[in-house]
């Protein structure tokens, strides 16, 4: 298990090495971002002031080893657009992301899990073919338009739910929802396509055998086994999680750091950018690394592994 | 002796419901078990044994399958009447059954002894330390090592054998009156079989259950069982004391069955098999369902289905040419 978790921490320093060093060059690769930083009517004694006080006149090694050293103590530059270091701007913003991120996984969780299984117990009945219905629709709809139907409908129309920004309870049904939905479709497609190979295996025939009752038999002994394919698909599922709360955060103007990596492209905002690709690359990693210890403690065959 | 009958089966049918058709896979069975008994259920893989098996404990795949007709008498009892409750009180602690598969029979993410104190709190709860106890007993019994240090231990972590060991323990913790043991080693190793089978008959004599061994080797019903029916597309078509239907098998299915078994010391080496292919249960014969394939066929054979001759002691036939000339 220590072993395990340590293997996955030193995959986690390497991916975020690599991540770094793309996003570095690929920063100096698309110009000198001194240009990108510049207003419209600078001179070019005006551009060449800025290139020395950026040091963006040394060699491309030193500047990549100033950078790193920087970012290492955790400074990656102050923000064009706000003028401040982008660290404090992207702290500023992660409490909303995590209100919304944590809401979608658990509105996913309590609605996958037991459609999922009700739709395997009852193959082909009624909540099954419901719950299908609403998962192909789940799969296929684009966050943003499902965001903006929600809105129109349930803000516009109706006048029940706020469309923007953040508040009370009642401001964060919309969104929730809009970037549950995705989650929701594919746990409840996984969970039910596993369930129904469980019911059908043999431990699940000698459960029965033992005199267990259904309650028992599904919620002890398929359960868990059910969950073990949501947990190694979950790389498809952050992926989903992380373009859904870019789009739903701007789509319902929320402050969070999905809109923030935005407003960072649209404003041509670099350092920005470069410090929320880099900080959105350790989150992810930090998720992962709890879903892997979360995998290690339901499947014994991972905890337990040499 | 008859009050000491624990199973009785009576006209036992079961049928598949399927798109195709109607699959009556147990068609018509009778047997009975008495105490301490082992009665062997043989015949060629698709005859329905895991059916018939399946049956005795109501565990048929929901929506495909239904016992439609017969009678299920457990310590004089029909449960095929009894409630689901009653029924869940029954599985795990009057019939329990062994898997085939050792591999696939244990669930993956829970510990032995877990999956041993289920069955053991379900039908003697009690206080933690008291199940725990019987559980270490269980594995003790089916001679596993370490029995202490196997509790926290995982399926993967064992051996098939020893896993197949595990489910033995399962299977003997609550005392059950009959066992149902479905080819218990056909997926062991065939070094460790006779180990098994061993360890299977011990613990039936310990006890003094009811073993209904169910197995497609007729070498092993004559190691293990007392008595056999042999078992042919849905029916039972001969039955007796093992030895005398050993010595003298009299229905052509089962002389050929015998004939299949490789025996020690057999120069030619090479295995008898039956010819032909046992009948599709959508589209069974009119007449003995055997007959396609038999060496003896009459034309009786081929328009009414035998009835059981007696061959003296218990051991019965149903074949034609055992019926006597008036
Ligand atoms: N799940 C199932 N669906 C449809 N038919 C089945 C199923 N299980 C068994 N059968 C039918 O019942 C017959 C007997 O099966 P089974 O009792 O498993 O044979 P065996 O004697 O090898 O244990 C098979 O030949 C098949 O036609
Ligand atoms: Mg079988």
């Amino acid at each position: 298990m220590r072993r395990y978790i340590l293997q996955r921490l030193w995959q986690g320093v390497i991916l975020l090495i690599l991540v770094t060093t793309i996003v570095f060059f690929l920063g100096r690769l698309t110009g000198n971002p001194a240009d990108l930083m510049l207003p419209e009517d600078a001179t070019e004694e005006d551009r060449q002031a800025l290139i020395e006080t950026l040091g963006l006149d040394a060699p491309i090694h030193e500047q990549f080893i100033i950078f790193i050293s920087n970012a290492v103590r955790g400074d990656l530059g102050d923000s064009h657009r706000y003028r401040t270091p982008v660290v404090e701007i992207f702290f500023s913003r992660l409490p909303n992301t995590l209100m919304i991120v944590p809401a979608a996984m658990i509105l996913a969780i309590l609605m996958a899990v037991p459609l999922g299984i009700l739709s395997a117990l009852r193959r082909g009945g009624l909540i099954d073919k419901f719950s299908g219905t609403i998962a192909v629709l789940g799969i296929a709809t684009p966050n943003f338009w499902l965001g903006m139907v929600l809105i129109y409908v349930f803000s516009v129309q109706l006048g029940w739910l706020p469309s923007a920004r953040m508040g009370g309870f009642e401001h964060y049904v919309l969104p929730t929802i809009t970037l549950g939905t995705f989650l929701v479709a594919g746990f409840m497609r996984l969970i039910r396509s596993s369930m129904l190979d469980i019911l059908d295996s043999e431990f699940v025939k000698l459960a029965r055998i033992k005199g267990m009752s259904e309650t028992t038999v599904v919620w002890k002994h398929c359960l868990r086994n059910a969950l073990i394919p949501v947990l190694t698909l979950w790389g498809v599922f952050m992926g989903g999680l992380v373009t859904g709360a870019i789009v739903t955060e701007t789509v319902f103007a929320w402050p969070g750091i999905g809109r923030l990596t935005y407003e960072a492209v649209i404003f041509r905002d670099y350092p920005l950018l470069q410090a929320v690709i880099l900080m959105d690359a350790l989150l992810i990693l930090l998720i992962n690394l709890m879903v892997d210890i979360l995998y290690a403690y339901i499947d014994p065959r991972i905890r337990l592994a040499e | 002796m008859s009050d000491d009958i624990v199973l009785d089966v009576h006209d036992l049918h079961t049928h598949f419901f399927l798109r195709r058709g109607v699959v009556k896979a147990v068609d018509g069975v009778s047997f009975s078990l008495r105490r301490g008994e082992v009665l062997g259920l043989v015949g060629e893989s698709g005859c329905g044994k895991s059916v018939t098996a399946l049956s005795l404990l109501r565990l048929l795949p929901k929506g495909a399958a239904r016992t439609v007709q017969g009678e299920i008498e457990l310590e004089g009892e029909d449960i095929l009447k009894t409630s689901d409750r009653e029924m869940r009180q029954i599985r795990g602690r009057k019939i329990a059954m062994i898997l085939q598969d050792p591999q696939t029979s244990l669930n993956p993410v829970f510990s032995i002894g877990n999956q041993l104190r289920e069955t053991i709190a379900k039908h003697f709860p009690g206080p933690g330390g008291t199940v725990t106890q019987r559980a270490i007993e269980a594995l003790r019994n089916v001679r596993l090592a370490a029995p202490e240090q196997r509790m926290d231990q995982y399926p993967h972590q064992l051996s098939g054998g020893m896993k197949q060991r595990v489910v033995g323990a399962i299977a003997i913790s609550c005392e059950p009156l009959v066992m149902i043991a479905d080819e218990p080693t056909t997926a062991l190793d065939v070094t460790i079989q006779l180990q098994y089978l061993n360890l299977l008959k011990e613990l039936q004599e310990a006890s003094n259950m009811a073993i209904l061994f169910i197995t497609h080797d007729f070498g092993v019903v004559a190691k293990m069982c007392d008595h056999v029916a042999v078992m042919y597309a849905g029916r039972i078509v001969e039955r007796g004391p093992v030895r005398q239907v050993f010595d003298n098998p009299t229905h052509p299915y089962t002389q050929a069955l015998i004939a299949s078994v490789p025996k020690m010391g057999d120069q030619r080496g090479r295995l008898h098999t039956i010819e032909g292919q046992p009948p599709e249960f959508s589209d069974l014969p009119v007449g003995c369902r055997f007959a396609p394939r038999c060496a003896f066929v009459e034309d009786k054979c081929l328009s009414t289905y035998p009835t059981d001759f007696s061959v003296g002691n218990g051991h019965t036939s149903a074949c034609w040419k055992l019926e006597k000339p008036e």
